[in-house]
């Protein structure tokens, strides 16, 4: 049997792609692309919310936020693994990412003003996240839907952690379920816009849906986080800053506003309120790192030939 | 424009007018495959890879990056250049030779059903 066929076989199959299959270099350009600015999306995400670690209000609030952003850099630890099996070094996935040659989720493009953006993060941002990550739980390519097991698990807590922090502010002050409110305005656009532009824009999806990469639309995958969102929001007593989201009895689910796409290309390509301070820190904490990392392996070397001297 | 999907894990990416990469490889830290034992009775299992400068440094990435939450009690790490496997290309023959032995199993073998513990 010849490669494509062996390969379409597997994936008709619904079984997985791994590391040494042949597979089209369509679908590893694919992968690689959607696996590495994945990867960057986790590792540039630790900065909004680490903005907020030292000024957690609470020694119980810190450790949780500190656990939350070394999770972020573990997920981007297992995405770049999954990455490097389609033969790409994570090196030069870096070299990419810092030129501005790959991109990362726009949603990390927008300053964290207050604290209850922590929250709102948690909530809303993560819990885009999971409905975007629970289907690649089961993508054709095995290393990829591994590594989005483990992440899942852990993004559980992270959705909680951020709900349960809102539940505080909103039984407290005026002042914080007002701060809850206004950030909960200021992330909700944005939260929708992390599904991207509508299925009529995005004519490659059924290529990504016949290689089991994608499972639902981009439509589908919004419609779902606005469903389930609106009976949180109204849990916590917040309104969603949409003046046309209401129930629809007849489609059984809600009826909604676009985003601004124009804004999404804008800050996706550059234009966003933080993009410059997110890539100048990326690549300050990458510079300053090179001589610990030159010097470990310097180290290492040196040990290796004594070792070969003595043996 | 470039095309979007909602799969970026925390946002849409674009999947067109991006770069992949040359696939050269830099000059960097050598790649180790990591193994956990999730807790005593369990074999270790794959569970992904990292970058370590040495063997030392390799088992405490480890450690950080996957048993944050007490998944195990043992690691292997192995440089993933010592690692000798099976071609995926040869995978029929290869394995042929346990392909025809159904006598290996069990069920090849028929007993009366009133014969006990069989």
């Amino acid at each position: 049997m010849d490669h494509q066929a062996l390969f379409d076989e597997t994936i008709a199959a619904d079984q997985r792609i791994e590391p040494r299959d042949w597979m089209p270099d369509a679908y590893r350009a694919t992968l690689i692309r959607q696996i590495a600015q994945h990867a960057h999306s986790e590792i540039i995400g630790m900065q909004p919310e680490g903005n907020w670690i030292l000024r957690a209000p609470s020694l119980r609030r810190k450790a949780i936020l500190l656990a939350k952003v070394q999770d972020e850099a573990g997920h981007g630890m297992y995405l770049y693994a999954a990455a490097e099996t389609l033969g790409i070094d994570r090196e030069e996935l870096t070299e990419k990412l810092i030129a501005g040659r790959q991109k990362y989720s726009s949603i990390f493009n927008y300053p964290t003003l207050s604290y209850a953006d922590v929250g709102v993060i948690g909530w809303l941002v993560d819990g885009a996240a999971i409905c975007n990550q629970v289907p690649l739980c089961r993508c054709s390519y095995g290393p990829y839907a591994r590594a989005m097991i483990r992440i899942c698990k852990e993004e559980s807590f992270h959705q909680r952690q951020g709900y349960e922090l809102l539940l505080a502010m909103v039984r407290g002050t005026d002042a914080q379920r007002e701060m809850v409110q206004e950030s909960t305005n200021r992330w909700w656009w944005p939260s929708l816009m992390m599904f991207g532009p509508p299925d009529g824009d995005s004519p490659n999806t059924q290529q990504s849906m016949a290689w089991g990469i994608k499972r639902h639309t981009n439509d589908e995958l919004r419609q779902r986080f606005v469903d389930m969102t609106v009976p949180q929001a109204a849990a916590l007593g917040v309104t969603l800053p949409d003046p046309e989201l209401r129930w629809n009895a007849e489609r059984g689910r809600h009826d909604y506003s676009q985003p601004d796409w124009t804004e999404f290309k804008a800050v996706i390509s550059g234009g966003g309120p933080c993009n410059a301070q997110r890539l100048a820190h990326r690549r300050r904490a990458h510079d300053d790192g090179a001589w610990v990392r030159e010097a470990a392996l310097a180290h290492a070397e040196k040990q290796a030939r004594r070792t070969e001297a003595a043996a | 424009m470039s095309e979007f999907t909602a799969e970026g894990g925390h946002g849409a990416v674009p999947t067109t007018g991006v770069d992949t990469g040359s696939g050269t490889p830099r000059r960097s830290w050598p790649l180790y495959e990591v193994f956990v034992r999730g807790k005593r009775g369990l074999n270790h299992v794959h569970v992904g890879s990292l970058h370590a400068p040495d063997d030392e440094m390799a088992l405490r990435n480890a450690r950080d990056v996957y048993t944050r939450r007490n998944e195990g009690v043992s690691i292997w790490v192995v440089r993933a250049d010592h690692i000798t496997a099976s071609s995926p290309a040869e995978k029929d023959p290869f394995f042929a030779p346990s392909g025809d032995k159904v006598y290996r199993h069990p069920t090849f073998y028929v007993i009366p059903e009133d014969v006990p513990h069989l």
